[in-house]
């Protein structure tokens, strides 16, 4: 089990960094979301993996997982959807303004080129 | 009144002009006036505990594991120069009244002239010499918007900059030695360093200290070779001019120097660097000062003079030295400014400042010549006027000065001063206000309104009361001569008179008297001397060194700073990882202590899935939509495992933030095209693959390390475990630790999110405001819309569930406490119940029934989650300590009653708010697309259904 968990963070950082050195906005913004997974999992799993004991207080139970890094990680999620939010309006806006969605700086001149996507 | 109120009251003041701007320039002037009495009558009250001789303090701790602690301390040499600051500023706020044109913004020039005066009165009461550092800087900063107040002037723009560089750098400079010298005396308090006069002077590092401090004072006060950026600073109003430049600001430095003349003075290095320094300030100045033809120029350079004679005094380390240096700060303060605004009076109504096109003016301006006249030759030196007085303790001073082992240096260069001072005072009397009435001066000039004629008079009243009774000024020098010299030395025992008898210094002053006038004489030849001779530009030489200095800057940021993203999110990714090398291979790893635990079927296939969906989405992420859909099941997956592995809460969140996120994509993938082109060459793919492979392998490598380890230290959940029913009233841990015991990380965390959402809705107003608007509007789709628009079913069926999923975010939101739910996850269930209104029914149909503006929403949340934490103080709780009762209302159950319910309400409708605006402001791009708004929400595209034979597109766009 925690080979699997190791290996899907694993494979998750890859895929997201992978798509993060892409040339234009939107795969960069995918690849800035598999990372938040990423980031997300390996921090929920700092609190070691626990099947079937929720951090609901219950009479006669004694063992639960550990509480602090979900709610760490609950958090983290709400505000990755904020910071992806901002993140697509600036590649939108910048666009929009310029026709151009690629990440990198373009040379002069070079700035209004047709769209070649289809 | 409390030292703290004397320095808080001109920063809090200066909120008031920009409020009183629209009520008139009487009022925001008035205002101003008042600020600045106040804050004077506050120092007023504290004048019989320093004349009793008793040094006021007030202190709070600030930082003080770092030594820096808001303490303020008045002593004689703190009120003196105080009283300058106020006392001045209040003549030059109503100077200021009638000197700006009704063009000029007043608030935002008075706003400016409170900061400054604010900081100025910080640094002379500060007793903590970091905190006297940042009163420091600030008064740079605010001198630089001072001087660049007339944004629409090159000159204005390029002085401030050259004075903010100038005196920034000495500031910088400053820092460092007031840090050593900090650390040599073990404490950062002025009371305690001022105490270590022989352990600071032992210290090897003194003269690194000195020189860097010294560094500091000499850009502020302008001693040479600093000197050059005090006369660009004239570009400033002549307000500021005469308040900043003549009277207070260029007087720091001075200030600080006698601040530290009992720990820094009395060693051969002070006495070296400080008087040299300033007898060259006082010869050059002055000489500079008899050529320029500009009013404002001559007397910049005489100021940029007059400080290298203080500074000089300072230098010599005697006690009488310091005590002539006292006596000539107060004299300077009032002639020169005096003089300042007699110029700001012949440019205000002559409409030029130029000596050559001058003169004759005492016929046309009787009020203003007896003014500047008295002022000048208080400047020149002559008898009965207080510049004078200390001018003759100076020239005693030097001719007992012996510098570089010379008795001849000092004494004949303070006399050339001298005489160059005298005589480009009586330039500026002759060849202004002297002489013939012209016929073409650029204005027809006459004396001003009494409100700017008197605050100089003022000045010059004061300035025939000292030099005709110096014997009432002598018991104030000496009281702050005392506080200068501090244990360092006997206050001089010399009276103060105009008649000394016949001692060297008067005729040192004679032959500097009639010298001048020997010399305005041979004004003419004197000038074709000068104008031929080479001298170096300062300006010239400043520009050169700031422009190498951008260039070399360029050279090195340009290569590795080229726009790149790609490059340099490669770059972060490899130092990162190397960065994580290097941790692997010097650290230890101990053996495991976990078992590893069996995978059953489903985890296998909710990871095959998973890796699925990651694997698809890197290879097949150029077709966006298939993308999109890809990364939904990613995040399905994640939530799954959520719920497999103890976190229902998490599981939760990841489901609904999903939701929100795919719309929010769909809406930008709208705008965005549908595809990826293939860029990059496949040199440039294997690279990123293998950085990307490099990266995975060292995740993985991580994670499954610690995986199977126990953590090192025990985790302090145990306590939030604990704790969670006990202290805090509820059963689900997860959300007692985000209402309760980490309440205060949520609420910044709901802040940050609707800032977010902010910053959002504010790029969308700038995109529909600018050219990006026309570009919308004219937009073609390039995907065929939906003939029906608003299909019924969905219609139907999103009203019908609206109030049951409405229902089952109240549900979720209340069992939080002790289920798994809480205001997060409610706050995005029921955002995903009021988007699918939109998404059915049409933008504006779901806005029509919008009661409440989201910003709104976001805002009751911040500040009911807020109030909450506030609620605590008043029962004498630190913010955000949470109370919980049970209460029983038959035939109801016994149920709680908790603070953090109404804390998780503010997150709740933060959340609301900050996801619903952000949607709608990207909805909102789209509806400015498509013109045609619809009216109804279930109308239909005729246009659509059934194409006409042998159509090949089908029409776009709507009705």
């Amino acid at each position: 089990m925690e080979l699997l968990v190791a290996s899907a963070i694993g494979i998750l950082t890859a895929g997201g960094l992978y798509l993060v050195l892409r040339l234009r906005t939107f795969p960069v913004i995918l690849g800035i979301s598999l990372l938040t997974y990423a980031v997300n999992v390996f921090l929920f799993a700092s609190g070691r993996l626990t099947v079937g004991a929720p951090p609901i207080l219950r009479d006669g139970v004694s063992t639960y997982t550990d509480p602090l890094p979900q709610a760490l990680v609950l958090t983290a999620i709400v505000i990755s959807f904020g910071m992806t939010a901002v993140v697509v309006m600036i590649g939108l806006g910048a666009y929009l303004g310029s026709d151009d969605d690629h990440v990198d700086d373009q040379p002069a001149g070079d700035l209004h080129r047709p769209e070649d996507a289809g | 009144m409390s030292l703290f109120f004397i320095v808080a009251l001109p920063f809090l003041g200066a909120l008031l002009p920009g409020l009183m701007n629209a009520a008139g320039r009487a009022a925001c002037a008035g205002v101003t006036f008042t600020v600045s009495l106040a804050a004077f009558i506050g120092l007023l009250t504290n004048l019989p505990s320093v004349l009793a001789g008793e040094v006021v303090m007030a202190r709070v701790d600030w930082m003080p594991a770092l030594g820096l602690n808001f303490t303020l301390m008045l002593d004689g040499l703190g009120f003196f120069f105080a009283l300058l600051i106020l006392g001045i500023g209040l003549l030059i706020i109503a100077y200021g009244r009638h000197y700006l044109s009704r063009e000029d913004n007043m608030g935002e020039f008075f706003t400016y002239l409170l900061l400054f005066q604010g900081a100025m009165v910080g640094i002379v009461l500060s007793d903590n010499i970091l905190l006297l550092l940042v009163f420091w800087e600030l008064t740079s900063l605010s001198s630089f918007l001072l001087i660049g107040y007339w944004k629409h002037l090159p000159e204005g723009r390029q002085g401030a900059r050259m004075a903010l560089t100038v005196t920034g750098m000495g500031g910088l400079a400053m820092i460092a030695g007031m840090l050593i010298l900090g650390q040599i005396a073990g404490s950062y308090d002025l009371s305690v360093i001022l105490q270590n006069r022989d352990l600071i002077q032992a210290d090897p590092l003194y003269l690194t200290a000195l020189i860097l401090i010294l560094l500091g004072c000499f850009t502020k006060s302008a001693q040479f070779p600093f000197h050059f950026w005090l006369p660009h600073a004239m570009a400033a109003p002549t307000p500021v001019s005469a308040y900043l430049h003549s009277a207070t600001m260029v007087k720091a430095g001075i200030f600080l120097m006698a601040r530290m003349w009992p720990v820094l003075s009395g060693t051969p290095e002070w006495f070296v660097i400080v008087t040299t320094a300033g007898l060259l300030t006082m010869v050059i100045g002055a000489v500079i000062a008899l050529f320029k033809h500009d009013l404002k120029a001559l007397l910049a350079f005489s100021t940029v003079s007059h400080l290298g004679l203080i500074t000089m005094l300072l230098g010599t380390g005697t006690a009488f030295g310091a005590m002539a240096a006292v006596f000539h700060i107060l004299n300077h303060a009032t002639f020169k400014a005096a003089l300042f605004m007699s110029a700001g009076i012949i440019d205000h109504e002559a409409h030029t400042r130029d000596i050559r096109r001058l003169g004759g003016l005492r016929h046309l301006m009787p009020v203003t010549f007896v003014i500047a006249t008295i002022a000048a030759l208080s400047m020149a030196g002559i008898p009965a006027l207080n510049g004078f007085l200390s001018k003759e303790m100076m020239l005693e001073e030097a001719y007992r000065t012996e510098l570089f082992g010379n008795v001849w240096l000092v004494p004949a260069l303070a006399v050339v001063g001298s005489l160059f001072s005298a005589a480009y005072s009586f330039r500026l009397i002759g060849h202004t206000f002297l002489g013939k009435v012209r016929d073409d001066y650029p204005a027809k000039p006459h004396d001003p309104n009494p409100g700017m004629w008197l605050p100089p008079a003022i000045l010059v009243v004061l300035v025939l009361i000292i030099g005709l009774a110096p014997f009432l000024a002598e018991p104030f020098v000496k009281l702050v001569t005392a506080s200068v010299l501090g244990g360092a030395g006997e206050v001089p025992k010399a009276y103060f008179a105009i008649w000394h008898g016949l001692v060297p210094a008067l005729y040192m002053s004679i032959i500097a008297v009639v010298g001048g006038l020997i010399l305005l004489a041979l004004f003419r030849p004197a000038l074709r001397l000068w104008d031929a001779a080479p001298r170096p530009e300062a300006k010239a030489i400043f520009d050169a060194v700031v422009n190498a200095a951008a260039r070399l800057a360029e050279r090195l940021i340009l290569p590795l700073h080229n726009g790149a993203f790609s490059r340099y999110a490669a770059i972060a990714a490899v130092a990162i990882l190397a960065a994580g090398f290097h941790a692997w291979f010097t650290g230890t790893v101990g053996a495991p202590s976990r078992a590893m635990q069996p995978a059953s079927p489903v985890p296998i296939a909710g990871w095959i899935m998973l890796v699925a969906a990651t694997g698809g989405l890197v290879f097949l992420h150029r077709n966006r939509f298939l993308s999109l859909i890809l990364i939904g099941i990613v995040g399905l997956m994640v939530s799954v495992a959520f719920v497999y592995f103890s976190a229902p809460d998490l599981a939760m969140t990841q489901f609904t933030v999903e939701v929100v996120t795919i719309i929010l994509l769909l809406l930008a993938l709208n705008f965005l095209p549908n595809r990826t082109p293939i860029e990059s060459s496949v040199l440039r793919r294997v690279r990123d693959g293998a950085v990307a492979i490099a990266g995975g392998l060292a995740t993985f490598g991580l994670a499954y390390h610690y995986l199977l380890r126990d953590a090192a230290a025990l985790p302090i959940s145990e306590f939030h475990l604990a704790n969670s029913y006990k202290g805090g009233g509820g059963t689900n841990v997860v959300n007692v630790i985000l209402v309760d015991f980490r309440g205060f990380d949520t609420y910044g965390e709901i802040i940050v999110l609707g800032i977010a959402a902010l910053l959002i809705f504010a790029l969308t107003e700038t995109l529909l405001d600018g050219p990006v608007r026309a570009r919308l509007l004219n937009r073609k789709p390039d995907q065929p819309r939906s003939g029906d628009k608003h299909p019924m079913m969905m219609v139907v069926l999103t009203r019908v569930i609206m109030p049951v999923v409405m229902l089952v975010g109240f549900y979720i939101f209340l069992r939080g406490h002790n289920e798994p739910g809480g205001g997060f996850i409610a706050g995005l269930i029921v955002s995903i119940a009021v988007v699918m209104q939109y998404m059915a029914s049409g933008f504006s149909w779901a806005s029509q029934r919008l009661k409440y503006p989201y910003h709104g929403v976001i805002g009751a949340g911040v500040l009911i989650a807020g109030l909450t934490g506030i609620g605590s103080w008043f029962v004498g709780k630190p913010f955000l300590t949470s109370a919980f009762t049970y209460v029983r209302i038959p035939p109801f159950d016994k149920f709680e009653l908790a603070t953090a319910a109404l804390f998780d309400l503010g997150v709740f409708l933060a959340v609301v708010g900050a996801v619903m605006l952000s949607l709608e402001s990207f909805s909102r791009l789209a509806r400015r697309a498509h013109v045609d708004d619809d009216k109804h929400p279930m109308d239909i595209d005729p246009s659509r259904d059934d194409p006409p034979e042998g159509a090949t597109t089908p029409a776009k766009g709507g009705v």
